[in-house]
């Protein structure tokens, strides 16, 4: 190596040469082209553009010219060595991708592996399926009323309109608390929450009431001695059977489809007077397997309308014993078994699926109803 | 209240191509609920007459083989060999043979066959073989004389009768009755209406010298009217006809004897229950009075029946003979040597016959009529009929009728012109609300803006305005009523208790759980199964009077048996994992014992001490949150081994659910079944502003023993709290936004040395309490226990973070703070740092 030439070397340097240095940039980016892989083209990096490759020696001698060359040469080994600079560079980064690619390859998976490692929960239908109910009245304005499951006989027949002596509390097989004068039952239907809410809620109320209730039936396919309605009560000035049909129009509509509608059929409740039977409008077959055996429906049975619960307008005699003003305010009432609304609404054929705690059940609806 | 549509044709002129489901679909629209249209003795193809000419008896076989020669007429063929394996006819009589061809009810081809050796061709049929009775120990055999051989069995017996099976309304007694169905099929095609059953038949005269017999009643609220005919003579052999026994088969009532079956044809066709007595098994008048105390009857059903000072009977001189309008007594009952009868019709009282009925467990087609409230009027004219028809079919002679009645208290009611219109919504004007109410037979006089209704004898459910609307209404048709949605004034959406509980369930399904609904009955065995101590709260059950078991008579006191028996289940079915939770609620009777509540009226609001009274003589309910969790909670799979779910898992679940509904929770160690003694922690509830923490729950592994008792894998937890105490407390609890800093955490991490008995939680607080204000968070990381750290000693290790609001930590308050924890803990339980 040349010490610095601060005054005048008549010796040109060979490594200045422009032939080589154009050679020994060739040589470079070709080795870095060739580079295989990150550590070849560190080894081609270290060869071509490191402290004692040529390109990197022709800089050193540039000190060493004439001042006159020094401008030409700089010129001349700079450009060389930006070019290396740049393909280098250029390889470094393709290189480096190929790499990453490599390694994103390599440390694939198989995603089909199952994936359940831990239990999911899920809430039974019933409660989901009442509480998407509750909220379709709750959006409406209505509030949730509750009551004890465990009731007085006042509030779950007489206050009803059921006398001690009335028929219809023989239909209902009751569930009498100690003995069956005690007075105290299991509720036989949701209908007490009713009485409860006129005499505890100011006018006008519009309530939804859902919950258990109790009936001595036994477990079979279509019969459970434990089982949920929902019930709706409003009570106005001025309410009509009209707004009934309409309100149930709407829950039908919200619950089963848009446009399905309700049909109501005179029957006899002790608590409403008028009194009525619920039906809905198929929603799988919206009445047209009706007489057409080409197309029968076996959610309705082909009969255009499944039986849903029961309706009717407040009977006076009940708003009589809660003291309200039956001249002035008038009232509807329904209600309606959820365990039905769910064996048909999800294609149920046993309710024993019901009661029998099988996880599975439960698993196969979620968290919604 | 079964209803052959011919019958009802008899009452009202339906147009000819009415089927019975046209008319079902018109009843249903009118309030009547038709079940199903049936069809009884469905046949189709050769069903005749034939004379049996010859039997042999086949004798080879187990059972005795008749093969009989039976002329079936010239134009079917002469005479047919025919097997049949009844013997209850002899040559000569008269049968139904279905021929080859024939198709009987249940699709049943009848061909002509090879069997016993033989070809039987055709078949001599019974009566249960043509849907036209139950009686299926022999043939059916004809009257002599009655028919020709030869002649179409369809011209003598009714086939393919349609009947309507009507559920009644108990308000709807008129409709068990033919007579009463009819009239609403009058309604449903606008016919006139003509009640034949108020026609009185046409009896010929009484006879001189025979005296009717006297009756009457003591209590005219319990029987208002009492009537008697006396009918002699008549011929105790003569048979029940065809057509008649027919009708009560297809009615749903058995043929008995032809007395009793007239007396059930009138009623049914009327809806007045009669009551035939023998007249020579009774002695003197009838009355009808209160039972006397001790006295006792054997009613027809053979059962002796203590009767009480408020049961009506129908009594003579030697005392009740008969419950009155539930059922007879023995001692006058009809039998085949009867000649002299006496017929009872009277009206009695609805809850009188009602509370009789159900005191003696005894429900009769009389029964039901009475409790749902008979015509008042028809009482002599259906006994007249009966009269007549027995006449007709059994000879004798009345001797006239005697009988007692109440003065008619007659109701009427006040109905104001637009209610119809105003209950309804949709407009009904005065002349059609007084033609509807005028054609279910009430009497309308009008009155200014009001109509003045009395309604029919038939229709005492007819007492309030309302009832008058609804008949308007459904004869006008519900299908007219109009659909609007009312406007209900804002709400205020679900109540915080309703949120919270909403929320409860999903935190309980985000820590994996399931819900199930268990049924909430209980009892000893399943308090046995769960190690309940004798003397413990959870053993007092509300317990039910009528329970559908009883193993389980009571009203859960906890969940825990309830869900153990849904665990049970799964892992019966091969369930794995079982995870499941309910929220459901539970009872305790009150402390001093079961309470009667008041017994309120209904003509008013009761007061609120009245009210307070009532409610306060329910049992205690309270909702609780419970869980069972066996089997790995994690599953096992290529990532490693699964982990079962352990004691922490139900700790971690309970507290999680409180946690996020707002609470704190402690937890420390209990000994409390059904749990493990050793790994159970008791739930309480902290900050709470009472002296002592509530407890409000348990939570940890199960006993050995109940998880054995159970059937369930070891190791199986639970967890269960008082959800409703949680939510009453967390009402109203909003999430308050958190503070936290962004000046740099510092982490330390001490291992502290402690008597192996130490609690975890207790030196934790004790830390957190001597590192001051600058602790950001504190947490377990690992316990030790081994030579390194000595016998009897325990090592647990705490990552600690510090951060203050605005500066970052300096080296030597770090270490002060981490000192004094240190300190705090050396002092609290002699701890020393591990190094």
């Amino acid at each position: 190596m040349s010490a610095p030439n601060k005054e005048y070397d008549p010796v040109e340097v060979s490594a200045l040469d422009p032939a080589a240095i154009d050679a020994a940039q060739q040589a470079a980016v070709a080795a870095f082209a060739a580079a295989g892989d990150l550590d070849e083209l560190k080894a081609a990096r270290i060869e071509h553009s490191g402290d004692r490759s040529a390109l990197a020696l022709a800089n050193r001698e540039i000190g060493a010219l004439p001042p006159a060359a020094k401008a030409e040469a700089g010129q001349r080994v700079g450009k060389a060595r930006g070019a290396v600079k740049q393909a280098l560079e250029a390889r470094q980064v393709e290189l480096e991708a190929d790499r990453d690619a490599r390694v994103l390859i390599e440390e694939s998976v198989d995603v089909t592996l199952p994936v359940d490692r831990q239990l999911l929960g899920s809430r039974h239908p019933l409660s989901t399926v009442s509480e998407r109910l509750a909220d379709v009245f709750v959006a409406m304005g209505y509030e949730v009323a509750e009551g004890p499951e465990i009731e007085a006989e006042w509030f779950n027949f007489d206050a009803l309109n059921l006398a001690p002596d009335h028929p219809a509390r023989t239909m209902q097989d009751t569930f009498f608390v100690d003995s069956p004068d005690s007075g105290v039952v299991l509720r036989t239907h949701t209908s007490p929450v009713q009485i409860r809410a006129l005499l505890e809620r100011d006018l006008p109320v519009y309530v939804v009431c859902p919950g258990r209730v109790f009936r001595t039936d036994e477990l079979d396919a279509t019969h459970t001695p434990v089982f949920h309605q929902i019930e709706g009560l409003a009570v106005d000035e001025g309410i009509t059977m009209a707004d009934l049909k309409g309100t149930l129009d709407h829950l039908a509509a919200s619950v089963f489809g848009e446009g399905l509608v309700t049909r109501l059929r005179p029957s006899y409740f002790p608590f409403t007077e008028p009194s009525a039977e619920l039906d809905l409008q198929c929603f799988a077959c919206r009445g047209a397997s009706v007489n057409n055996p080409q197309a029968p429906c076996r959610t309705c049975g082909s009969e255009g309308w499944i039986e849903w619960g029961g309706c009717g307008m407040v009977n006076p005699r009940v708003l009589q014993a809660c003291g309200i003003d039956s001249d002035r305010y008038s009232g509807f009432a329904f209600g309606m078994g959820l365990e039905r609304t769910l064996m048909f609404r999800h294609d149920i054929t046993d309710m024993r699926d019901m009661v029998e705690g099988d996880m599975r059940f439960s698993a196969a609806f979620g968290m919604e109803g | 209240m079964r209803a052959p549509i011919s019958w009802l044709r008899e009452f009202v002129e339906l147009p000819a191509d009415v089927s019975g489901r046209d008319l079902a679909a018109a009843l249903i629209a009118l309030g009547l609920e038709v079940e199903t249209v049936d069809v009884v003795a469905d046949v189709a193809g050769p069903v005749v007459v034939g004379r049996v000419n010859e039997i042999e008896l086949l004798s080879e076989f187990k059972k005795p083989i008749r093969f009989c020669q039976v002329d079936v007429g010239e134009a079917n063929g002469g005479v047919r060999g025919i097997v049949c394996g009844a013997t209850n006819f002899e040559v000569g009589d008269l049968v139904v043979v279905a021929l080859p061809g024939a198709v009987l009810p249940g699709g049943f081809e009848i061909s002509a066959r090879q069997t016993y050796g033989r070809t039987s061709d055709g078949m001599i049929c019974s009566a249960r073989e043509l849907d036209l009775g139950d009686d299926h120990n022999g043939i059916m055999v004809l009257a002599a004389g009655s028919a020709d051989v030869g002649r179409a069995a369809s011209e003598l017996l009714s086939f393919g009768e349609e009947v309507l099976d009507i559920a009644v309304t108990p308000d709807r007694g008129y409709a068990l009755s033919i007579r009463g169905i009819a009239r609403e099929a009058a309604f449903a095609y606008q016919l006139p209406f003509t009640d034949k059953a108020l026609e009185l038949a046409d009896l010929p005269a009484p006879q001189s010298d025979a005296v009717p017999r006297g009756c009457g009643f003591e209590d005219p609220h319990a029987c208002d009217v009492f009537t008697l005919r006396t009918i002699v003579d008549v011929d105790p052999g003569a048979q029940t006809p065809l057509w008649m026994s027919q009708r009560l088969l297809a009615a749903g009532m058995r043929p008995v004897s032809l007395i009793v079956d007239i007396t059930n044809y009138v009623m049914l066709e009327t809806g007045q229950p009669l009551h035939a007595f023998d007249a020579d098994r009774v002695s003197g008048d009838l009355v009808a009075r209160r039972a006397r105390a001790g006295e006792q009857l054997e009613t027809l059903d053979h059962v002796v029946r203590d009767l009480d000072p408020e049961d009506l009977v129908i009594a003579d001189d030697s005392g009740p003979l008969a419950l009155a309008g539930t059922m007879g007594g023995v001692t006058s009952e009809i039998d085949d040597r009867s000649r002299n009868i006496l017929l009872e019709a009277a009206h009695f009282d609805p809850v009188v016959v009602a509370r009789m009925s159900r005191r003696h467990k005894l429900s009769s087609e009389a029964s039901r009529r009475f409790e749902r409230g008979v015509d008042r009027v028809v009482a002599p004219y259906a006994s007249g009929l009966a009269a007549s028809l027995i006449i007709q079919l059994a000879g004798g002679h009345s001797t006239g009728l005697t009988g007692e009645e109440a003065p008619l208290d007659q109701h009427s009611i006040s109905l104001s012109a637009d209610l119809p219109a105003r209950v309804a919504g949709m407009p009904i004007d005065a002349d059609t609300t007084i033609s509807s109410l005028r054609a279910v037979g009430c009497d309308v006089e009008i009155a200014d803006e009001s109509l003045v209704v009395t309604a029919p004898s038939w229709r005492p459910d007819l007492t309030d305005p309302a009832d008058l609307v609804e008949e308007v209404i459904r004869l006008i048709g519900y299908d007219h009523i109009p659909s609007r949605l009312p406007s209900a004034p804002a709400g205020r959406g679900l109540t915080s208790e309703q949120a919270l509980r909403r929320r409860a369930s999903r935190d309980a399904v985000a820590f994996g759980l399931t819900e199930v609904l268990n049924y909430p009955f209980i009892g000893p065995a399943d308090l046995d199964r769960c190690e309940i101590p004798s003397d413990d709260p959870r053993r007092n059950l509300v317990v039910l009077a009528n329970p559908l078991s009883d193993e389980q008579p009571g009203i859960r006191t906890t969940l825990l048996p309830g869900l153990l028996n849904a665990a049970k289940r799964n892992a019966a079915r091969g369930a794995d994992s079982i995870a499941v939770f309910e929220t459901g609620a539970v009872a305790f009777p009150l402390a001093g014992g079961p309470q009667v509540p008041p017994r309120l009226p209904v003509d008013r609001r009761p007061s609120d001490a009245e009210l307070n009274e009532l409610m306060s003589a329910l049992p205690t309910q309270r909702r609780h949150l419970g869980a069972v969790l066996a089997g790995p909670i994690e599953r096992r799979g290529w990532w490693g081994t699964g982990r079962n779910a352990q004691w922490s898992d139900a700790i971690r679940a309970a507290v999680g659910i409180i946690d996020d509904l707002g609470l704190s929770v402690a937890t420390d160690a209990a000994d409390f079944l059904p749990f493990h003694p050793g790994r159970c922690a008791v739930l309480t509830l902290t900050s709470q502003s009472s002296e002592v923490d509530p407890i409000v729950g348990y939570a940890g592994e199960l006993h050995p023993r109940v998880c054995a008792a159970w059937d369930l894998p070891p190791r199986t937890c639970a967890f269960e709290f008082d959800l409703d105490m949680v939510i009453e407390l967390a009402t109203g609890y909003v999430p308050k936004g958190p503070e936290f800093y962004s000046m740099p955490v510092a982490k330390e991490d001490v291992a502290l040395v402690v008597p192996i008995g130490t609690s975890a939680g207790a030196v934790a607080d004790s830390l957190s309490r001597g590192a001051g204000p600058l602790l950001e968070s504190i947490r377990l990381f690992d316990v030790y226990e081994g030579p390194q750290v000595g016998e009897g000693n325990k090592s647990l290790a705490f990552s600690l973070r510090f951060r203050a609001a605005d500066r970052t930590l300096g080296v030597d308050e770090l270490t002060a703070a981490r000192d004094a924890a240190i300190d705090a803990v050396a002092a609290d339980f002699g701890a020393t740092l591990r190094v």
